[in-house]
């Protein structure tokens, strides 16, 4: 039936990292966490048109502590940082971050008071997909490049560092 | 009831010295010195033929570099006789002392929300408020984003990301 027929019974080698590295990206399981109008393209990529199941990522996680990847979606206001930082600090290694959309790369329209000129300021982000809200095919895009960057990295000889640097603290 | 019946009536409690009338495509506009806004708030909103029970929304306006340069608003609706009007008073800015104003929250219970807001915004003092924290913005922040001399992209010290 399923892939056992394909293995011949028998042993196959390979490369510890790259299959740790393997299974991490073929089952990123990103935080259901919508901050503005990006969150509905969001909302879009997960249903059944463009099908983000197909990546291994169907599940979107209400609880931080399930969740591996966290996509700022939309516009993240000052008065909103301590809760996105309380968020992605209960989230556990290994994590990932996509800033989706113009407001989460750079602040976008709103060069003001009261918005966070780029979430990059605060957060380590993997991948940023620029928009006014990008596509669902920009998020995807963008979620098949964090899948290349996953592969690339020394899972076990140079491990993702846990503790991050969070401003003020 | 119309503009003109309000506008007789208030003449008639208060005399003509004190308010200025003025009428928009929206109803009629009265401006009151700001220690009478106690007076005429309780007198629109219980006096029998006007009950004016309804406050649509307090909100502040700046007219810097004119004096006086702040402005409270509150618009007023009568469910009874479908009729809306709006009260307006202006503050002097005294150098040292905030410009302040009597809440009318023992009045209408919903003015509470809408002059924190002002309050924060724009830096006036509603005197006997109920409840005088901040609504929106972040607790730490002193500085009042409505304001004309505010500048639009604040600044490191004024509106932290962070509280320090």
């Amino acid at each position: 039936m399923g892939i056992e027929n394909h293995l011949d019974n028998t042993v196959h080698v390979t490369n510890l990292e790259w299959f740790v590295n393997w299974a991490r990206k073929s089952s990123m399981w990103p935080l259901g966490f919508g901050l503005a109008c990006c969150a509905l393209e969001m909302i879009a990529t997960f249903v059944s048109r463009y099908d983000l199941s197909r990546f291994g990522m169907e599940v979107a996680r209400p609880s931080p502590r399930h969740a591996d990847l966290m996509i700022v979606s939309g516009t993240a206001s000052k008065k909103m940082l301590p809760a996105v930082l309380r968020i992605y600090e209960q989230m556990a290694d290994p994590k990932w971050v996509i800033a989706m959309g113009a407001c989460a790369c750079s602040g976008g329209i709103y060069k003001n008071y009261a918005v966070i000129q780029g979430i990059d300021r605060h957060l380590p982000v993997d991948v940023y997909v620029p928009g006014c809200p990008p596509r669902p095919e920009a998020l995807l895009d963008g979620i098949l490049q964090l899948h290349a960057r996953v592969m690339k990295e020394q899972s076990i000889r140079n491990p993702r560092l846990g503790a991050i640097k969070v401003a003020g603290r | 009831m119309n503009q003109d019946r309000i506008k007789e009536k208030l003449t008639e409690k208060f005399g003509s010295d004190i308010l200025r009338f003025d009428s928009t495509f929206e109803g009629i506009s009265v401006g009151v010195p700001p220690e009478k806004v106690l007076d005429v708030c309780h007198y629109l909103r219980d006096e029998a033929e006007l009950k004016f029970d309804f406050l649509s929304f307090v909100a502040g306006i700046d007219h810097y570099p004119a004096q006086p340069r702040f402005e409270v608003v509150y618009q007023l609706y009568s469910v009874k006789n479908v009729q809306r009007m709006r009260l307006k008073a202006k503050i002097e800015d005294r150098d040292g002392n905030p410009p302040s104003i009597q809440s009318v929250t023992e009045i209408w219970r919903t003015a509470d929300w809408h002059e924190r807001e002002t309050a924060e915004m724009f830096g006036i003092k509603f005197l006997n408020h109920p409840d005088p924290r901040k609504l929106l913005l972040p607790d730490e922040w002193q500085a009042h984003p409505l304001r004309k001399d505010f500048p639009l992209e604040g600044t490191e010290e004024d509106t932290p990301d962070l509280p320090s």
